[in-house]
C-alpha cells in the first residue's frame, strides 16, 4: 500500500511534517525502512566523515553530497543489483550501497589508483566527472542491454546545471527515440557552483524539458526518500515494461558548498541555507521511522557507530595502500600497449634510480 | 573478388564483420535506409537490420556517447560520422571518454569501438566538408588512427579496427572514394594496424604519405623519375605508428618529404620529423621538408586547389631538397 501526497509546488511527497503536513506511506516492511535508514545513514556518515579527512589533509578535493543522500538511497532502493548505475561525482559513493568498500572511494579522492573500481563487480559506473557526458552511456547501456533481451536498467545522476549541456540533451534525445530503459535522474539542488537555477534555464521546472524528449517528467522532494523511491519505482517498472525512460527531478537545496574548493558565503543566502538545514534528508526520515514507532533513540546511536566503524575502518584501508609503482602510469592506456611505453617506462626507471 | 571501388570495399568490409561477429553493429546518421550519404552502410539494414545498422538522431556527441555505453554492454559499435568536421561536436566524447575508459576501470573493461568518417578535401563541398582532422584522434590517448589510401586497405584496416580491443578512428579519403580502384580480396581481409606499406621503391628520397595524399605523391615520383628515384611510404596507421618501416626508409634514402593536407604547426607530419630528427638524423643528408595544407580555415572551394597539396608542390619540395 503506498500513499503519495502532492505538497507545495507539486513536488510529491510521503513524509509529512509531524504537524500541519500529514504522513503518506510507502509498501515498505518495518525491516525495509530501518535498513534503507541505515542506508542513509551510511552515506550521511560517508560525507561528513570525508569532509573531516579532507580537513585533515588525508583526502584531496572533495564534492560534499549533504543532503542529496535521501535521492541517492532512496532510488538505489527501486533498483535491482541487476541493473546500472551512471554516477556523478555527487555521487560518488553510492557504490558503497552496493557492497563497495569505503576504502575505494576514498581511495579515489586521495588519488590513489585502488579507487578506480571494475564497474561490472558493482554494477556502477566509473565517476563521471565532466557534467552530463555520461548521460548517453547510461542510455547506451539501457538500449544496448534491451537489444540483447536482457532485463537490465539504467540510471544515470547529474545535477540542475547539467541540464544546460549538449550531451543531456543528445542522451535525452536517444533515450526518447530508442526507449531505453533508462531513468534520468536529476538532483535539483538548485545550485551548480555559484550559478542558480533560475539563472540556469528559464523553463518553469526542469520536469517540463522531458516532455521535449516524448517522455514523463516527474517532480519529487528530493529531501524524502520514500517519496524519491516511489517515484524511481514507477520509473524502474515503466522501464521493465518497456515504456522506455523517465525523467525524475528530485528538487532539494544545497546546504553545503559544492566541494572544499568553494566558498558559497559569496553567493549563497546563508539564512536560507540554515532554514533548509533543519529539514535535511536523515532528520526527517527519523522522525518519520520514530512517529511510526519503528525507530528508537538506541538504534539511531547504534546505526550511527556501526557507520562511524565502516569509515574508520575505510580510512584506514586507503591510507594503508601501499605507493604504486610508477609502471602503472603506462598500465591499461591500451590492451596491447605500444612499443614506446617500454622505452619511456626504462628511461624513467633510469632516471629514478629504480 | 576482384576489383572495387574504395567506398565498396568499406562497405565488403562491414559486411563480412557483421556477418562473421553478431556483437557488431552500425550505427550513425543516414545509415540505414539510405546506407549513408556516401553509401558506404548500403545494404547493412536490408541484411542484419534495423538494430544492427541504426538510423540515429542528428547527434555526434550522441552517436559515440551511446557506443560507449553499447561496449558496456557487450556491443562492438561501429560509428559512422557523417563528415570530417562534423565529428568535432564528438570530440568531447572522445577526449573525455573514449579513450580513458578503459584505464578508467584499470583494463577491466575493453571499448572495442570505431569512428570512421569520410575525410579531406578536393571534392568542390560547402565549407566543413574538406577538413583532415587526424591530429586531434593521434593525439589523444587511447585511441588509435588508420587512414587507408586504396580499397584493399580500405577494408583491411576498417577490419583490424573493428576486431581491435581499444577504440580506433578510421578516416576515409572521401576525395578518392569513386576514384581509387583496385583488387581487394574476398571474405574476411584483415590489414594489422601499425605497418605501413612502400607502395613505390626507390633510392633517392621518401615521400611519405596517407590517404588521399599517397596517389598525389606516386604521381610526384613519376613526375621526378628519371631525374630522382622516389620512394613512397604510405603509413596507413598514424597509431600505432610503424617506425622501423619509416626508419627504415630514411636509412636508405637518407631525404624525406612528408606529405599531410591538414594544416601544417602541430600537423601529423610534424610528428614524423620529430621522429626522424630524434631517430635518424646521422641517415638524413639533408632537412626533412613538409608539403601540407596551409594555417588557415579550409578555403572557399573555389580556391581550394592553392591550399590542398599538390604534385608541383611535392615535386618541388623533392628538387630542393635533392640540390641541399
Amino acid at each position: 500500500m503506498s500513499r503519495v501526497l502532492p505538497a507545495e509546488g507539486g513536488l510529491r511527497r510521503v513524509i509529512g511534517d509531524g504537524r500541519a503536513l500529514p504522513d503518506g506511506e510507502v509498501a515498505l516492511t518495518p525491516e525495509q525502512h530501518l535498513d534503507l535508514y541505515r542506508r542513509l545513514v551510511l552515506l550521511r556518515t560517508y560525507d561528513e566523515r570525508s569532509l573531516v579527512y579532507h580537513r585533515q589533509g588525508r583526502i584531496g578535493t572533495y564534492a560534499i553530497f549533504w543532503n542529496h543522500e535521501a535521492m541517492q538511497a532512496g532510488s538505489e532502493l527501486a533498483l535491482e543489483e541487476r541493473d546500472w548505475i551512471f554516477p556523478s561525482y555527487r555521487e560518488s559513493a553510492i557504490g558503497i550501497l552496493r557492497g563497495m568498500p569505503a576504502s575505494t572511494v576514498l581511495s579515489w579522492w586521495r588519488g590513489h589508483p585502488a579507487g578506480w573500481w571494475n564497474p561490472e563487480d558493482y554494477n556502477v559506473a566509473s565517476i563521471c566527472v565532466p557534467i552530463a557526458t555520461h548521460v548517453p552511456h547510461a542510455v547506451g547501456f539501457a538500449w544496448g542491454s534491451a537489444l540483447k533481451g536482457e532485463d537490465r536498467v539504467a540510471i544515470v545522476y547529474f545535477g540542475d546545471g547539467a541540464t544546460s549541456e549538449g550531451s543531456f540533451h543528445e542522451g535525452a534525445t536517444f533515450a526518447g527515440v530508442m526507449k531505453a530503459p533508462v531513468i534520468l535522474f536529476c538532483n535539483n539542488n538548485r545550485w551548480a557552483i555559484s550559478t542558480p537555477v533560475e539563472a540556469q534555464s528559464a523553463a518553469e521546472t526542469l520536469a517540463d524539458k522531458a516532455s521535449g524528449y516524448g517522455m514523463p517528467g516527474v517532480r519529487v522532494d528530493g529531501g524524502d526518500v520514500l517519496a524519491v523511491y516511489e517515484a524511481t519505482r514507477e520509473a524502474v517498472e515503466r522501464a521493465r515494461a518497456g515504456d522506455g525512460p523517465t525523467f525524475i527531478e528530485a528538487v532539494t537545496y544545497r546546504t553545503a558548498p559544492h566541494a572544499t574548493a568553494d566558498d558559497p558565503s559569496l553567493y549563497i543566502d546563508e539564512e536560507r541555507v540554515a532554514e533548509e538545514k533543519e529539514n535535511e534528508c536523515v532528520g526527517r526520515y527519523e522522525r518519520y521511522l520514530g512517529r511510526l514507532g519503528i525507530l528508537g533513540a538506541t538504534q539511531v546511536e547504534e546505526t550511527r557507530s556501526e557507520a562511524l566503524e565502516v569509515m574508520r575502518a575505510g580510512i584506514a584501508q586507503a591510507e594503508a595502500e601501499p605507493p604504486e609503482d610508477p609502471a602503472l602510469v603506462f598500465e591499461h592506456a591500451y590492451a596491447e600497449p605500444p612499443s614506446s611505453f617500454a622505452r619511456d617506462l626504462a628511461e624513467l626507471r633510469r632516471i629514478l634510480g629504480g | 573478388m576482384g576489383e572495387l571501388l574504395l567506398v565498396e570495399a568499406v562497405n565488403d568490409a562491414l559486411h563480412v564483420e557483421l556477418e562473421r561477429d553478431p556483437s557488431v553493429l552500425v550505427l550513425g546518421e543516414d545509415v540505414g535506409k539510405l546506407g549513408g550519404v556516401f553509401r558506404a552502410t548500403v545494404g547493412l539494414q536490408k541484411r542484419f537490420g534495423a538494430e544492427r545498422c541504426v538510423d540515429t538522431p542528428l547527434a555526434e556527441a550522441g552517436i559515440l556517447g551511446t557506443a560507449v555505453g553499447l561496449c558496456m554492454a557487450g556491443w562492438r559499435p561501429v560509428c559512422e560520422m557523417q563528415y570530417d568536421a562534423f565529428s568535432y561536436p564528438a570530440l568531447d566524447q572522445l577526449i573525455n571518454h573514449v579513450g580513458r575508459y578503459r584505464w578508467r576501470t584499470r583494463g577491466k573493461m575493453s571499448f572495442p569501438l570505431v569512428v570512421r568518417m569520410p575525410y579531406g578535401g578536393g571534392v568542390r563541398a560547402p565549407e566543413l566538408h574538406d577538413d583532415s582532422p587526424e591530429t586531434y584522434y593521434v593525439h589523444t590517448p587511447g585511441v588509435k588512427v588508420a587512414i587507408p589510401s586504396n580499397p584493399a586497405d580500405a577494408k583491411g584496416l576498417l577490419a583490424a579496427a573493428i576486431r581491435d580491443p581499444d577504440p580506433v578512428v578510421v578516416l576515409e579519403p572521401k576525395l578518392i572514394y569513386r576514384t581509387s580502384r583496385g583488387e581487394v580480396p574476398e571474405g574476411e581481409h584483415v590489414v594489422p594496424l601499425g605497418t605501413a606499406h612502400v607502395v613505390r621503391e626507390g633510392s633517392d628520397l621518401t615521400l611519405v604519405a596517407y590517404g588521399a595524399m599517397v596517389p598525389l605523391a606516386e604521381r610526384a615520383a613519376d613526375e621526378l623519375s628519371p631525374e630522382a628515384s622516389a620512394e613512397v611510404l604510405d603509413l596507413r596507421s598514424l597509431k600505432p605508428l610503424d617506425e622501423d618501416a619509416l626508419l627504415a626508409s630514411a636509412a636508405k634514402t637518407g631525404r624525406v618529404v612528408v606529405v599531410q593536407e591538414a594544416p601544417r604547426t602541430c600537423g601529423f607530419a610534424a610528428e614524423v620529423a620529430a621522429i626522424l630528427a630524434e631517430k635518424a638524423i646521422y641517415d638524413l643528408h639533408g632537412p626533412v621538408l613538409r608539403v601540407t595544407g596551409y594555417d588557415v580555415p579550409y578555403p572557399y572551394w573555389q580556391l581550394e586547389d592553392a591550399y590542398m597539396p599538390s604534385v608541383e608542390r611535392v615535386v618541388d619540395a623533392a628538387r630542393r631538397l635533392l640540390a641541399s
